[in-house]
């Protein structure tokens, strides 16, 4: 498949938007539950419900380049039924109100206590706003990674297995960033976070590899003999019928050498995993900023490189009958 | 239920492009088109077709065989392009089976194309919308056409009539008779598509006799010695008056 930068784009900072968030959540609960020592100020978590929006807000921007006729946008909401890209076009805005609604919780000074549980934790508008926005971001994972899993064309895809990394590698991104901004405006928490991004990325790291060795032993279901049904062994396309360009030898073949597509999994394999465990682990001892925003801006570049290598790996049969110009 | 469709005979298509040049004319003016293209007369030319013959070759050379292979939307009976569609540009009519794109809805997001396994929908840069094949949807309906001409372009315009248009689901129709007795087949089966176009497949026919079959009943330069002719038997010579 081609992959499309503004696909990229999208997809990426949409993941770290709600990683972000599920990490300022988690510290709110670790926080509650006690098992927090330190807590992070106001300023730190309406900060990072900003961030979480100008990224998801960004990812949501970058998509329309992707459309035709983006000002009828609006109509994609209305295939909830039966299409994971109305449902993705449904949650996403969802996500970004809750988030929205949760800085806005924390901006007024943390809200009212609505609930006590046990008589001991005392629930506010923040934490049940953060509730909701934590169950939209597991459910945007979902609806985000089944939009590629539902293709079942495509069986580099058409596994759980994408579900999942599209989680890990969200969430591993936005407790990263979270390390950045805890760095700078809360260092307290700075240890609690790379700790936690470090355990994600370790954990996106062992899916990630299975997926890649997975789908290098995958073998195709089509064929030529299946394309054009004609049952003999031996089968050669002699001409695809033209010799210009079209939509059909664009829009599903990354365009490069088999060369250059190993050498962008080698590049993410460093830069997703690699290096932010080294520099998170850095960050965990010396809590100095430079070193957590630096391992953010090589995770997302190598998440850039991981979501483009996704999309060059999968082999669509439609190309069976486009192989050979004359 | 109706559900046109196409028929291909492979055996006797000659890759001779008829049927993509009068598909790519009549949707040129028609209510799909126009099926814009991109520096046509320059280096590198884009465009877009709905109907696309590409060429194969069976065997190793020397022991090789030529195929022609025209290929347009199959209208499958179970389309995948239709529930994936977004906004619900991409639909198939319940009156005759046929998949279209509503120009009105389509975005453009390219995701129906993902689905399809055969390549049939493509993006139209001007228009920005995706297209295919609409079985002619504009003519076969048109009451101002003559009936024999209320039929798909690219089939009225083969020459060797390899492309045959009917309803697949009525048993008497040319495009069923033709699946039946020529044994059609739909292509990737695998996908569960059930696509409504067939293929039929190549036939060549031979005689099978051998020499000491062959048995003549005159024999005007008398130089095969094929055996003793039977003189009582009636001759051409008897039966032509010349």
């Amino acid at each position: 498949m081609h992959p499309a930068f503004s696909v990229l784009f999208l997809t990426t900072f949409i993941g770290a938007g709600q990683g972000l968030f599920l990490a300022l959540y988690t510290a709110q609960i670790f926080t509650l539950g006690g098992l927090l020592p330190t807590q992070g100020g106001r300023d730190f978590y309406v900060i990072g419900s900003l961030l979480a929006l100008a990224w998801l807000v960004a990812g949501l921007f970058a998509s329309f380049f992707h459309l035709g006729h983006p000002e009828r946008a609006w109509r994609t909401a209305t295939r909830w039924r039966s299409s994971w890209l109305s449902r993705e076009v449904l949650v996403l805005p969802a996500f970004i109100v809750a988030v929205a609604v949760y800085g806005a919780a924390h901006w007024l000074g943390g809200g009212q206590v609505v609930l006590t549980l046990n008589g001991t934790h005392a629930l506010d508008v923040s934490m049940l706003a953060g509730v909701v926005a934590m169950g939209l971001a597991f459910l945007l994972f979902l609806c985000t990674g089944m939009v590629y899993a539902d293709v079942h064309l495509l069986q580099e895809w058409r596994h759980w297995l994408t579900v999942i990394n599209f989680t890990l590698l969200g969430a591993a991104s936005g407790f990263t960033l979270a390390t950045g901004i805890a760095a700078l405006y809360s260092p307290t928490l700075t240890s609690f976070f790379a700790a936690w991004a470090m355990v994600l990325t370790l954990a996106a790291a062992v899916f990630r590899v299975v997926t890649l060795i997975r789908n290098h032993y995958l073998r195709q279901r089509s064929s030529l003999r299946t394309a054009i049904g004609i049952r003999h062994h031996q089968i050669t396309q002699m001409t695809q019928g033209f010799m210009g360009g079209s939509f059909n030898t664009r829009e599903f073949f990354h365009g490069r050498s088999l060369r250059f597509v190993a050498t962008i999994r080698n590049v993410f394999l460093v830069l997703v995993f690699f290096a932010p465990v080294l520099l998170l682990a850095a960050a965990w001892w010396y809590a100095t900023p430079a070193l957590a925003v630096t391992a953010f801006f090589a995770q997302i570049l190598g998440l850039l490189a991981e979501r483009w290598h996704f999309f060059a790996q999968a082999r669509h049969p439609q190309n069976l009958y486009y192989q050979s110009v004359a | 239920m109706t559900q046109l469709a196409l028929v291909i005979d492979l055996n006797v298509c000659v890759g001779c492009h008829a049927c993509v040049t009068s598909c790519k004319e009549w949707n040129t003016s028609g209510w799909a088109g126009p099926l814009s293209d991109h520096d046509p007369y320059g280096v590198v030319p884009t465009g877009t077709f709905f109907n696309r013959v590409q060429t194969f070759e069976i065997g190793v050379f020397p022991h090789t065989e030529t195929l022609h292979f025209p290929k347009s939307c199959l209208h499958c009976e179970e389309p995948p392009c239709v529930p994936v569609c977004p906004t619900g540009a991409s639909y198939k009519r319940p009156m005759d089976g046929i998949v279209l794109v509503d120009y009105d809805k389509c975005i453009g997001c390219k995701y129906c194309s993902w689905f399809c396994p055969y390549g049939a929908r493509e993006y139209d840069e001007r228009a920005r919308v995706m297209k295919k094949c609409t079985l002619c949807v504009d003519r076969i309906y048109d009451q101002s056409l003559p009936a024999v001409e209320r039929r798909p372009a690219c089939v009225m315009a083969c020459p060797t009539s390899a492309r045959l248009f009917g309803d697949i689901h009525d048993p008497e129709s040319e495009v069923s008779i033709a699946i039946r007795e020529s044994g059609g087949y739909p292509l990737m089966p695998e996908w569960g598509t059930s696509p409504a176009n067939h293929y039929l497949p190549r036939r060549k026919t031979r005689i099978r006799i051998s020499v000491e079959e062959l048995r003549r009943a005159d024999n005007p330069l008398k130089k095969e010695k094929l055996g003793e002719t039977d003189r009582s038997l009636p001759t051409l010579d008897d039966v032509m008056s010349w």
